[in-house]
């Protein structure tokens, strides 16, 4: 490789849009907890350098933009140094909220795929539900987030399964939407030479129409699951900081605690590209088997 | 094939008729000039639609009896809220086999109609979807005695909203036309302007295109208590989750539309001697609006979402998140249900104009056509 394909590589212009990125946010972490620390300098009387000031607003306790070294420490603390059963712990709380976003995802999955399946096959059903299922997301569905978790812990259901189902709710539509236009993609040709086989419309689903559907479904399965991640942290506001990434936001939220929230927003980014990426290689490696390789 | 009777007509019949025979022979049951007046008309209903098969007109004609039966199907309620039993749940099937057998010969019909009456039919068959949707869910909730905190009746829903039509108002003012409109404006200003700059320097697309699908899925919802604590309670906090939400799939998307336009297009460009700026003005937006308007109607549920759970965070006493949180505190689910159709309707009407201004703008798509 020489030195101009390093310059034009993707990783180089993405590595330096994160170092960029990076740079911002220390500059900006400066510029923000500036008026705090020179307050604080005034009242004890002190008169640092412009490096010991620098310094200073990069390590506040309850900083306004908590720079990223002091993220990083904050989550090295609550994810390796602690037990991962205690309550401090961001692997314990991320993992209450993986457990519901993968129960919603796969909820979700199943029922968009049931949905797109029936709508395929029954005319008039396609007609009457898929403009309400497009109506239904332009609803801000996280609203009703809050009722759904009050209104079935008032009848004895709490925990995982109200959480999944506002992760079901989010998920389900891309994936109707996708399968449905993926089950539609056999050309007529393809359709017509299963009608000479006199193929029932269940062989034609399964032989054709389901697997050329596969490409369509995995793509809608990456937006699902981020979707189905921000269903569970939404989930977890309402219940009142018990547990899980969301809880985590919140209590940050009640008692200042900037670093705090800072650590679990990037542990749910963390997650959410981590979630998005593992379906991205099941997408891989489904195609490979099937022979669809790009 | 033609002779036999469809699944749906031979099972709402059955219905019907097993819905009668408990009628008359359990004890309990509850009677009323409705109930023999729904029965009468889902019987021709299923009648009519046994004799008269084809067409247009015996499709209408179906789906207006059985929504003439629908009016006394949920007046016979009134008569015992709560104790309906199963000769009334028998009939209240039936209706609904009904008028999906209408919407079947809908369907059917709408084949063989001209153009202009086939649109009519396809706004129509949602519709009638959506009225037995909320027919049932009246007559389920109503009729077995749902308690309120659980599902409110839609009736019970909609007298709620008439009766708090100011308070919802200020809420929608609140968290819709400041938070909203301003947070949405700036966020897909900024995302359109940053595109339009970045699109400039190949090394910069090729590094932010990756970083931005990235951040596209991450769940940006989070920084929510972050921009409480930096703008306060007000709306422009709200307004700040906005911008950030909306900024990336503006960005994303601009950047990718902008290059749509065909490397033969922008060679006759450059064949006219067009500057930069006439060939982004007059090929290059022109071929990215499909992609800007993507962000558009995409922003337009995120802006919404983004400015209510945000107000989960924190809020003066008024706006739509505040309102959910704190009704729901005090279990009146009547009115976060009110509140809810208010941002659903704010929300539909919302993208439903994006939709429109669309249409007028890229009618040369071929997805227009």
């Amino acid at each position: 490789m020489t030195m101009n394909d390093v310059l034009k590589s993707k990783t180089f212009a993405v590595g330096t849009v994160v170092l960029v990125l990076i740079a911002i946010w220390y500059f900006s972490a400066v510029m923000l907890n500036a008026p705090f620390q020179r307050e604080l300098d005034e009242r004890a009387k002190l008169s640092p350098t412009t490096g010991q000031f620098i310094e200073a607003t990069l390590n506040q306790k309850r900083p306004v933009l908590p720079a990223p070294h002091q993220v990083a420490v904050e989550i090295w603390n609550t994810t390796v140094e602690k037990r991962i059963t205690s309550k401090r712990s961001l692997v314990y709380h991320g993992g209450i909220t993986l457990s519901s976003t993968m129960l919603g995802f796969v909820m979700g999955t199943v029922l968009g795929v049931t949905l797109a399946a029936a709508i395929i096959h029954v005319e008039s059903l396609e007609r009457s539900l898929m403009p309400w299922i497009i109506t239904s997301q332009t609803i801000p569905i996280l609203a009703i987030a809050p009722m759904v978790i009050v209104v079935l812990n008032a009848v004895g259901i709490s925990g995982l399964i109200p959480k999944a189902l506002i992760s079901t709710y989010l998920s389900f539509f891309p994936v109707t939407v996708g399968v449905v236009k993926g089950l539609r993609s056999p050309d007529p040709m393809q359709l017509d030479l299963m009608r000479t086989y006199s193929a029932s419309s269940f062989q034609t689903f399964w032989k054709l129409r389901w697997p050329s559907s596969i490409p369509f479904l995995f793509t809608s399965m990456k937006i699902a699951i981020a979707a189905s991640l921000v269903g569970a942290i939404v989930g977890e506001l309402p219940t009142g900081a018990v547990a899980g990434l969301g809880a985590r936001l919140l209590a940050g939220s009640y008692y200042g605690q900037t670093v705090q929230i800072w650590s679990a927003l990037l542990s749910a980014a963390f997650l959410a590209a981590m979630l998005v990426t593992i379906v991205g290689f099941a997408d891989k490696a489904v195609r490979r088997r099937m022979g669809i390789m790009q | 094939m033609s002779r036999s009777v469809p699944l749906t007509v031979l099972a709402g019949g059955i219905a019907l008729l097993a819905g009668l025979a408990i009628q008359i022979i359990s004890a309990d049951a509850v009677w009323s000039p409705s109930y023999g007046l729904a029965a009468a008309l889902l019987a021709s209903s299923y009648l009519l639609a046994i004799v008269w098969r084809h067409g247009a007109a015996a499709a209408f004609l179906l789906l207006a009896i059985v929504h003439l039966a629908a009016i006394p199907l949920i007046g016979h309620i009134g008569h015992g809220e709560g104790e309906m039993g199963p000769a009334y749940w028998a009939l209240l099937i039936s209706g609904w086999l009904a008028a999906w057998t209408s919407v079947t010969r809908l369907t059917a019909a709408a084949r063989s109609v001209p153009p202009s009456a086939r649109q009519a039919i396809n706004l129509l068959i949602p519709f009638v979807f959506g009225v037995w949707l909320i027919l049932i869910w009246e007559a389920v909730t109503r009729g077995a005695g749902i308690p309120q905190v659980l599902l409110p009746a839609p009736s019970a829903v909609w007298a709620k909203l008439i009766a708090s039509l100011p308070i919802l108002w200020a809420d929608f003012v609140q968290t819709f036309m400041k938070a909203v409109i301003a947070g949405y404006v700036l966020g897909c200003g900024i995302g359109f302007g940053t595109a339009i700059l970045v699109d400039r320097s190949p090394f910069l697309k090729r590094g932010l295109m990756p970083v931005g699908n990235m951040v596209s899925a991450l769940p940006i919802i989070g920084v929510a208590p972050i921009m409480v604590m930096w703008f306060g309670f007000d709306w422009q906090s709200k307004a700040a989750v906005v911008v950030i939400m909306t900024f990336f799939p503006m960005l994303v998307n601009t950047l990718e539309g902008l290059s749509a336009s065909s490397a033969m297009q922008r060679d006759l460009m450059r064949t006219y001697a067009a500057s930069y700026s006439q060939t982004l003005l007059k090929l290059r937006l022109v071929e990215a609006l499909p992609f800007i308007f993507n962000a558009l109607k995409i922003n337009s549920t995120l802006a919404l979402i983004g400015a209510i759970v945000s107000e989960f965070f924190g809020t003066p006493i008024v706006g739509m998140g505040f309102r959910i949180s704190t009704e729901v505190g005090r279990m009146n689910v009547d009115m976060v249900w009110a509140e809810i159709a208010v941002a659903a309707l704010a929300g539909s009407a919302f993208y439903g104009s994006l939709v429109l201004i669309e249409r007028t703008l890229t009618f040369w798509h071929p997805s227009n056509r």
